[in-house]
């Protein structure tokens, strides 16, 4: 076990690895909607367009250690440009992406010059509030956003010469634009503003000291993160075609945060696995319980952090991190007490000693900031 | 009937509204005291302890000794929740035991429909009907009890909190479960009084308010929502500030959504959204929080 | 090392190899099953056979509006009964719920599995608003059926995109005019204040009842609205009293409805005439508030309350709560929503029975085409008509007054088509 991971540490290896996964997935992606029915396709669309919300959000809790119970406004107003854009200017679809992805990261900067000032719960607190505050805006402004009956907009049509079905055509629009956007998140979080932003998260005065801006890079975090969650948005339009208030309610908002923290926050996959959960979850509760899906629904979630406290995405890390500590020193391993396994300090060793799990590239930096992962925005603490 | 005795009439409405949300305010505030969480499922919590003392009552038991059974009921429920479902997650992020007990409220809020399905319930009225006529004001007798009951909780908690050694434990651990455990105390017994003690406040809240709001399983989700208003307005430490935040934000809401004919009663939520932006930009812990400070 | 790259190479692309050959093994030919001769030729006959019929139905079994959930287990529980007596015209019904949560996302999921998975043969019955909005565009797309769908809102009959879709309930607007016409016979100089839910709805109801109680002497003297998120409305009732209306108009869902009967009640300085709607009218809303403070309450309806002893001798309510205790024991049978459930179900039932064709055209046209329809769960007077240019199946209503400890219906049925002309746009 230790010999393969030290051989595959060296750099061509790990480059050549990285291409391999990034194939696979790429023909596994290329593949699916010409296996999956129709609406196994439609699931998998909503599921990508999900996954770009969370990316989003990850941005701002998992990396900027910033708590918003608002992403479902950002999300709503995306959605709500893209589908004002096309019933009242017939714009055509793709003119929608650009104005929603700008004008909700100008919504984004707007909010946060006050989020500054606040911090964890009463950040958190505030933003929900913020949720709650526009479905009955939105209804107030009828005359362009069509009230409480909402807006029904035509979907994404394919074009004749790809000789694609409607949800196969949606699938590789919503999966070119995933890509996009999850490049873009990786791509920020590598750059200068990724690394300042995770300085902050960990230690804010340090990085204050060490003449990060903070105010620039936390309002900068905020206005990327609306950003995410208004493309979500808009692809939303293109793919469901009707709008309403209503589908746009709190309960949006925390779901995306209980999406983001049960696949894995900080980590550049686990959006994409807190976004199946949201999508297929409910599904699976049903069938478990007609009687009562919420039941399940409920226990589900909470059986997942038991299991996974860092989400799902720290899972594969954790189980391997168990097991390779159990192997070589069974002895020691037997006075380790259940609780001390799933101690925060447990976690940081079972990454590094895991890096054989094909998704998990030492360059990336979920694994680089293994320790804090998810680690609580820092709240008042006297 | 003048536009004074108007005004007033709107204000009593608007501090009954507040008195609701002050009412599960503080079971939040509690909560957060001593483990440092919010806690999303309290209100579910307290739908909960509200349908145990109708099924009491509607057996055959008489109002005043259901109430004292459902308090002993909630309470030893929430040491119960604590231990199950709480203690796993104990060390995870703080944000991992958020989702729990946000997980927890859509398992309780299904299973109570479930159990006692969606119909609405009456429940029985602990203060006597009608109300008293101050020089036109009618003040309904129910509205002053729920205020009433609320003054005594906030000076039972405060007493709690500031002269007794729990107050002095409890912000041990909730600051540093850690620290506290090597100083001694015994977090984990810590954590679940924690937990009895707000789940008993919320089914004192559950069982104040039903009466008014009439009990069904989405009974509680609107006031979650204007109780957290109420906490972040006055801060999460202080259960003086939840009430406080709780009254504001009634009589600002109530009275805007009658005299601003452009809010109105739709966007009328809006207004405690922009008092609180207002308040925490000036003071970012909250009205009567303590000020946070930061050790690098 | 370079073993260990070669064989995930070589398992990669194996992996993409089978994904590429392996097209459409899921997906499979999309064949319609048509009717082969006859009159019915190349008609859609997918979900029904000579011995089974398989419907689909989109209701919140979880979420903010699982109360009107149970509306399935009225639904399930006729098809059982019916099924037990050998099923419609010699087919087992066969019906699939799913749970949308009430949110319209959900609903266009399940709907795309209930047609392309499932095969259902209609989709009966989405329930709300948003979720039939958000799906119609696609059923008709893919002429699917929906008949009598769960809300009353008045955008189901005035479309003309959408033939496949049919309301059933009364729409709100009919219901405005039953109330106005009662006013305009009673009180003609009312003045209103009107309590309403913020969304189609409440809106739906409030500009039906402006129009037609336009031009003549009533106004709406006052309107406060209230979300469905929120805790209360006694701000809202506290504002209306300041207008002094002589009569309050009661928009609201059950909870809501019984918070405004016992803030109306405990005013004693402002006594309107109330009038609740439809919605919040049963038994089970105004028990909890108490009879003694109801008294005089005016509302409408169109089908039997199970809650209303009158009714307790009526054979097809036995038919009802016996089939209930049979095949949904865990469902009360009083909660006027599963009897809402088993009214409209046993509505389709006859409309299936009047189909010319068993194909998804033959039901899209006999719901298009009802005359005079009697159902048994539906008031006495209460009939299901439609036409090509009527696609409201039921517009009539009889008001009715609480007294003691039950309904009294009183008047006649009011046909809001013939006292006020069709609807339109």
């Amino acid at each position: 076990m230790s010999t393969i991971t030290a051989a595959l540490g060296t750099d061509r290896a790990r480059r050549l690895r990285a291409v391999l996964t990034v194939l696979f997935a790429g023909a596994v992606a290329v593949g699916a909607p010409f296996y999956f029915a129709p609406f196994q396709v439609f699931q998998l669309t909503m599921v990508l367009l999900y996954a770009v919300a969370l990316a989003g959000l990850n941005l701002l809790v998992g990396f900027g250690g910033q708590i918003s119970l608002g992403h479902g406004a950002f999300f709503a107003a995306g959605a709500y440009a893209a589908a004002v854009m096309l019933d009242r200017y017939d714009t055509g679809h793709l003119a929608t992406l650009p104005v929603a992805a700008a004008g909700c990261f100008l919504l984004g900067l707007g909010f946060g010059v006050p989020a500054l000032r606040l911090r964890g719960l009463y950040l958190a607190l505030v933003t929900l509030s913020f949720a709650v505050f526009l479905p009955p805006l939105l209804k107030r402004l009828e005359p362009v956003t069509g009230g409480s009956m909402g807006l029904t907009v035509d979907k994404l049509q394919p074009p004749a010469w790809s000789g694609l079905a409607e949800d196969q055509w949606m699938y590789f629009v919503v999966l070119a634009v995933t890509a996009v956007a999850l490049l873009l998140a990786r791509n920020l979080l590598r750059s200068r503003v990724g690394r300042a932003l995770l300085a902050v998260r960990d230690n804010e005065s340090a990085a204050e000291v060490m003449g990060v801006r903070l105010s620039l890079h936390k309002t900068l975090a905020f206005a990327w993160s609306a950003m995410f969650a208004g493309v979500a948005g808009c692809l939303y339009t293109w793919v469901i075609g009707f709008v309403s208030p209503d589908s746009f309610s709190f309960v949006l908002s925390i779901t995306l945060l209980a999406g983001l923290v049960v696949g894995g926050l900080g980590s550049l996959y686990g959006p994409l696995l807190g976004a199946a959960f949201v999508m297929y979850v409910p599904s699976v509760s049903q069938d478990l319980s007609e009687a009562a899906p919420g039941v399940v629904f409920g226990l589900l979630i909470i059986a997942v952090m038991f299991v996974a406290p860092t989400g799902l995405a720290g899972l594969p890390g954790r189980v391997l991190g168990a097991v390779a500590r159990r192997l070589p020193r069974t002895a020691a391993a037997l006075d380790r007490t259940p609780e001390a396994e799933s101690a925060p300090d447990a976690e940081p060793k079972s990454r590094t000693e895991s890096g054989t799990s094909a998704t998990l590239d030492p360059a990336d930096p979920a694994v680089v900031d293994a320790e804090p992962v998810g680690a609580p925005p820092r709240t008042e603490k006297e | 009937m003048s536009a004074v005795t108007d005004l007033l009439q709107q204000v009593v409405e608007g501090l009954g509204s507040g008195a609701v949300y002050a009412s599960l305010a503080l079971a939040l505030v509690l909560i957060h005291r001593f483990t440092g969480i919010v806690n999303f499922a309290q209100g579910e919590l307290a739908m909960l302890s509200t349908y145990v003392a109708w099924q009491l009552v509607a057996s055959g038991m008489p109002f005043w000794l259901a109430l004292p059974v459902t308090l002993a009921v909630s309470f030893a429920g929430g040491m119960l929740v604590e231990r199950i479902v709480i203690r796993p997650v104990q060390g995870a992020p703080e944000l991992t035991v958020v989702i729990v007990t946000v997980g927890l409220f859509i398992f309780v809020n299904a299973l109570a429909g479930l159990i006692w399905s969606f119909t609405v319930k009456d429940f029985p009225q602990p203060f006597p009907d009608g109300a008293i006529d101050l020089s036109g004001v009618r003040v309904d007798w129910s509205t002053l009890g729920i205020i009433g009951v609320v003054a005594v909780v906030m000076g039972l908690l405060y007493l709690l909190f500031q002269h007794t050694s729990i107050g002095l434990v409890m912000r041990a651990v909730a600051c540093n479960p850690s620290s506290a455990r090597l100083s001694g105390i015994r977090v984990g017994r810590v954590l679940m009084l924690g937990w009895g003690l707000a789940a008993t406040v919320g089914a004192v809240s559950g069982v104040l308010v039903a009466p008014v709001l009439f009990l069904e399983p989405n009974m509680m989700g609107g006031v979650l929502i204007y109780a957290f208003a109420a906490a972040t307005l006055g801060g999460f430490d202080s259960p003086v500030g939840a009430v406080v935040g709780g009254l504001f934000v009634g009589v600002a809401e109530t009275l805007t959504g009658a005299y601003v004919d452009v809010i109105g009663a739709d966007l009328k939520v809006g207004v405690p959204l922009v008092i609180i932006l207002a308040v925490l930009l000036v003071r970012p812990q909250g009205l009567f929080g303590r000020a946070a400070v930061e050790r690098a | 090392m370079r073993k260990t790259t070669a064989l995930r190479a070589a398992a990669a692309a194996t992996a993409a190899l089978l994904t590429a050959t392996a097209c459409s093994s899921q997906r499979g030919q999309d064949a319609q099953d048509t009717a082969a001769g006859g009159a019915c030729k190349g008609q859609q006959t997918t979900g029904i056979t000579d011995k089974t019929i398989k419907l689909g139905g989109i209701y919140p079994l979880s979420g903010p509006a699982s109360a009107y959930g149970t509306i399935s287990k009225g639904v399930a529980a006729y098809f059982k009964y019916v099924n037990g007596k050998g099923g419609i015209d010699g087919r087992k019904v066969q019906f699939i719920v799913r749970d949308d949560g009430y949110q319209p996302p959900k609903a266009v999921e399940e709907a795309r599995r209930l047609v392309e998975q499932e095969k259902v043969f209609a989709v009966f019955q989405t329930l709300g608003t948003p979720s039939t909005a958000a799906v119609w565009d696609y059923l008709n797309k893919q002429k699917v059926p929906q008949p009598f769908v769960a809300t009353g809102a008045s955008a189901w009959g005035t479309d003309d995109k959408h033939p496949w879709t049919v309301g059933w309930q009364p729409n709100y607007v009919a219901e405005a005019r039953v109330y106005a016409k009662f006013l305009k016979d009673e009180r003609h100089k009312a003045k209103v204040a009107v309590l309403y839910q913020n969304d189609d709805f409440g809106k739906d109801l409030l500009g039906g009842f402006k129009k037609a109680v336009a031009g003549s002497g009533i106004k709406v003297v006052a309107e406060e609205s209230y979300e469905v998120t929120d805790p209360s409305v006694s701000a809202q009732m506290a504002s209306l009293a300041r207008s002094k209306a002589n009569v309050l108009l009661d928009v609201t869902t059950p909870k809501f409805g019984s918070q405004a009967l016992a803030a109306d009640a405990k005013n004693t300085k402002w006594n309107p005439l109330h009038i609740v709607n439809n919605v919040s009218s049963s038994a089970a809303v105004l028990q909890p508030v108490g009879f003694k403070n109801v008294q005089g309450v005016v509302s409408a309806t169109y089908f039997k309350d199970p809650a209303d002893p009158h009714w307790a001798d009526d054979p097809e309510m036995k038919t009802y709560t016996d089939a209930l205790h049979k095949y949904a024991p865990d469902a009360d049978p009083a909660n006027q929503f599963n009897a809402y459930g088993w009214a409209v179900a046993s509505s389709l039932h006859k409309a299936l029975d009047t189909m010319k064709c068993p194909t998804r055209e033959g039901l899209r046209d006999a719901v298009r085409n009802l005359k005079d329809v009697k159902v048994g769960m539906l008031l006495p007077g209460v009939t299901m008509s439609t036409g090509h240019d009527d696609a409201f199946p039921l517009e009539t209503m009889q008001l009715m007054r609480f007294k003691g400890e039950r309904w009294q219906l009183f008047g006649k049925p009011v046909d809001t088509r013939k006292e006020f002309g069709p609807l339109t746009k």
